[in-house]
């Protein structure tokens, strides 16, 4: 596993889909492929207004990753330093194993070298101290690229902040 | 060794210009981010982000051109540009002889990048200069303009510290700025409300606070019914409108008959929730925005609309007010003076050839009305017009009715088209000049006004790709060839930046650093016990007496709005965030990949009656006019409108991912070329049939 996160606040997302633009850019992704994307679910109608949930999505970098354990290769590879699963390209024959194998449809084709791509956190960026394109381009930076602990953290004082103002009038 | 470095500019994807930051590596342009320094990060809206792909993009003019064929053959000679240029210059000149300068217009698509056309009309001494503000902002400009003294843009909305606001279709969140949609997501993350009507549901509705999906044209019967629940419960902001509000009397009767339950059988809109949105943002008052929206050409008499929207704020005391509508803070205000290159002529005193400021009065010259332009052409009344400069504008495809503009554009004698871009007009242009794209030019300093004042400037941020030139180079070429070069006296755009910051202390240098320039530290208020209207009486004037004498009432009595015709829907058009500016975004790479085609929205009542499903080809037709597009039916449109994506249905052939691809909603807006009340073609009054394929 990965040890980054990136988490998403549904609140600030507008579902304008800069985190792809920016990372299709970032990574010269082909045309037809996407290594993160948004997908809007919904409208539906919540207590009279109509909501919609724009659904985030990269590579989770799985600690027992199925792309990987499918590639008869080994181009699917994992960095030690820190989790991320990336594609060795010279070693990648195009088997498209490990598409059919991800549950989540991550892997994707590269109609111009005929080989899998995928998103790898933009670990070219993340070594240079830099966040990955999709989060770094965000429009109204609803993406954060974290740690879990971090993550965890945030959640629990913005929790703990909203429980402090429903009790102001009962504490102050 | 590879060399990186990082320029500071503004971008151009559309006319938001947004400062941003371009990494370049070895001369090739790698990523366009968000200028950090102003947004607090690198963020940019995805348009701006495919400015790359815009970039490296082939489907463009490379070269000058002039047309080796009969006008829309598509036959083209590549000549340099001194024969362009010379090819131009002549035939200006022979006009500027036989019919005088005022024969040659131009248009542009507005904002403060204008300078070097403007100079360049006023240089050879022409009035008529155009915006494409007649499909966009001419009733909410000359709305405020009359009621305020303020232009639509000379005024900002202070969103962060917004605690109630109400948006009239104004689809924030998506056909969207940077900045304004961080601050309006910031307002709702503080806890802001946001009520939001519209006649279809959006991506700004579903982070609303609450939604209402209104009868279409009915948005004046909602907004006086507000007024008359404001003015008869004293829910008003009572020092401020004593003070600056002109025709409170006046008000107070013209709104008596609009009730909330008047109000409710025209829009659909429960009274109690009217009443519930009065006394909500009169709780939150001033810091309140009734928003009056951007692109306006809606109705024929959308002009009130929008002064009866300024007046709701007016009465919020919402002018000047944190959290409210705050008046933009220019160079003056921080003690500084910008010289602005049109300062340089003297500014042209013969009437246009359009009735802006003339005939009608109310309506301000400065953005004219070009819909009258293909009349004036064609009867060459008041005076002819021959020479035609459609500067980075794509009327034909902009405007409603091509055929029209097509056949004007027959009488002319010179029609010249310059772009970044392949545009419709092009085709029929006698002379094609391309532009060096906004990465590969400078242009003039402007001013971030608001609160806070910056200066900004758009730089070049590699050499141009193919044989264009920027338009400075352009317009003081053409001027020198006419013998008004002194207009034009700097060598380059470096040293005409540097004259408008003569005096100031910065030179073009101070703009590497972070690529704005701010002019005061702290933000600056004005003394809201004093302030100040540019109108005849100083004040707010919700009563006009300069209109009522031009026989323009001050609001007009609401009239129901006309019922789409048997089978008919109302034709409703809008933007998203991969694409607002036809010409620019939908034959972009990225964008196009991602959304390459429109569709049409129509409420599953009206998709069962005649018989479609998702995905299935229709004919949409209006007066005469047909288009082909796929449907997507959903129930959170109105039954009575079928909406469609702006800037679709190419007709332009060398543009090929956009070309064919889905429809032209302007091509549909057959006969809309008139002047509304308040200068804008009332584009939604069409109503579009439609049957399956």
């Amino acid at each position: 596993m990965s040890k980054y996160i990136i988490t998403q606040d549904q609140k600030r997302c507008i579902g304008c889909l800069a985190c792809v633009v920016h990372c299709k850019v970032e990574n010269n992704v082909s045309y037809g492929a996407r290594f993160c994307d948004i997908l809007p679910v919904g409208p539906k109608d919540i207590n009279g207004v109509p909501r919609i949930l724009f659904v985030y999505m990269n590579c989770f970098h799985c600690e027992d990753a199925f792309c990987m354990k499918a590639c008869p290769t080994g181009a699917m590879a994992r960095r030690d330093s820190d989790g991320i699963v990336y594609v060795k390209d010279d070693l990648c024959i195009g088997c498209k194993s490990c598409v059919k194998a991800c549950p989540w449809g991550i892997p994707q084709w590269n109609t111009q070298t005929g080989k899998v791509f995928k998103c790898h956190l933009c670990m070219h960026r993340l070594d240079k101290g830099e966040k990955p394109a999709c989060v770094e381009g965000c429009t109204t930076s609803c993406l954060t690229f974290t740690m879990p602990d971090e993550a965890t953290q945030r959640t629990r004082q913005i929790y703990a902040e909203r429980i402090a103002e429903n009790l102001k009038a009962m504490l102050w | 060794m590879s060399e990186t470095k990082v320029v500071y500019s503004l971008c151009c994807m559309c006319t938001g210009r947004c400062p941003i930051m371009v990494e370049v590596e070895n001369g090739v342009i790698k990523h366009i981010w968000g200028n950090p320094h102003v947004f607090g990060a690198k963020s940019l809206c995805p348009r701006g982000a495919a400015g790359v792909a815009f970039e490296y993009d082939n489907e463009r003019p490379q070269y000058p051109m002039i047309r080796d064929g009969e006008r829309g053959s598509g036959r083209w000679k590549r000549v340099s540009w001194e024969e362009a240029l010379d090819f131009i210059a002549d035939k200006l000149k022979g006009v500027m002889e036989n019919h005088g300068a005022k024969a040659i217009a131009l248009s542009d698509r507005g904002g403060p990048h204008t300078e070097l056309h403007k100079l360049f009309l006023r240089a050879i001494g022409s009035p008529n200069y155009f915006t494409h503000h007649a499909t966009c902002s001419n009733s909410v400009h000359n709305a405020h303009m009359s009621i305020a003294g303020h232009a639509r843009n000379t005024v900002g909305y202070d969103y962060k510290n917004c605690k109630y606001m109400v948006v009239f279709g104004r689809n924030l969140l998506e056909s969207l700025i940077t900045g304004e949609a961080r601050n309006v997501i910031d307002m709702i993350s503080a806890g802001g409300k946001l009520v939001y009507i519209d006649v279809r549901w959006t991506y700004t509705a579903s982070k609303a606070y609450k939604f209402f999906m209104i009868n279409p044209g009915t948005d004046y019967a909602l907004v006086l019914a507000l007024i008359n629940v404001i003015v008869n419960n004293n829910l008003y902001d009572v020092d401020f409108v004593n003070r600056y509000v002109v025709g409170l009397d006046y008000l107070r009767a013209f709104v008596q008959p609009y009730t909330p339950s008047w109000a409710e059988k025209e829009t659909g809109i429960p009274a109690e929730e009217i009443v519930k949105i009065a006394y909500e943002a009169s709780e939150a008052k001033p810091s309140v925005i009734f928003n009056p929206g951007w692109m306006t050409a809606w109705h024929e008499d959308d002009f009130y609309l929008r002064r009866a929207i300024y007046t709701l704020n007016a009465l919020m005391g919402s002018y000047e007010a944190k959290g409210g509508i705050v008046i933009a803070k220019g160079a003056g205000d921080a003690g500084f003076k910008i010289k602005q290159p049109t300062s340089l002529a003297p500014k042209v005193t013969e009437e246009r050839c359009d009735g802006a400021g003339s005939k009608y009065p109310w309506i301000r010259a400065q953005w004219g009305l070009l819909q009258k332009l293909p009349e004036v052409i064609e009867s060459g009344e008041p005076y002819p017009v021959k020479a035609y400069i459609a500067m980075r504008h794509d009327p034909i495809a902009s405007m409603p009715d091509p055929e029209v503009w097509i056949k004007a554009f027959d009488q002319l004698d010179l029609l010249v088209s310059i772009d970044v871009n392949w545009s419709w007009t092009s085709w029929y242009a006698d002379v094609i000049l391309p532009e060096s794209t906004y990465l590969e030019r400078t242009d003039n300093v402007i001013v971030r006004k608001g609160l806070k004042p910056q200066l900004a400037l758009r730089q070049k941020v590699i050499e141009p790709r193919f044989d264009s030139r920027s338009r400075f180079q352009i317009f003081k070429a053409l001027a020198e060839r006419l013998g008004k070069g002194e207009y034009f006296p700097w060598k380059d755009e470096i040293e005409m930046v540097n004259w408008q910051l003569e005096g100031t202390g910065f030179t073009f240098e101070n703009f590497s650093k972070k690529g704005v320039i701010d002019l005061s530290k702290d933000p600056i208020w004005y003394d809201r016990s004093n302030l100040k209207f540019d109108t005849p009486t100083g004040k707010i004037e919700v009563y006009s007496e300069f209109l009522e004498k031009a026989g323009i009432p001050s609001l007009k009595p609401y009239e129901s709005p006309k019922a789409p015709p048997e089978n008919t829907l109302r034709l409703i058009t809008g933007k998203k965030a991969l694409h607002t500016q036809g010409r620019t975004t939908s034959n972009n790479p990225i964008l196009n990949e991602l959304t390459p085609e429109n569709h049409l929205y129509i409420h599953p009542s009206f998709a069962k009656r005649i018989g479609v499903k998702d995905d299935d080809l229709v004919e949409v037709s209006s007066n005469g006019v047909s288009e082909r597009i796929k449907v997507r039916i959903s129930p959170f449109v109105h039954p009575q409108v079928a909406y469609m994506l702006h800037g679709f249905g190419d007709p332009v052939p060398l543009r090929t991912r956009s070309f064919g691809k889905g429809a032209s909603d302007v091509k549909l807006m057959k006969g809309k070329l008139k002047v509304g009340v308040g200068g804008n073609c009332p584009l939604f009054e069409t109503f579009v049939s439609i049957k399956k394929i």
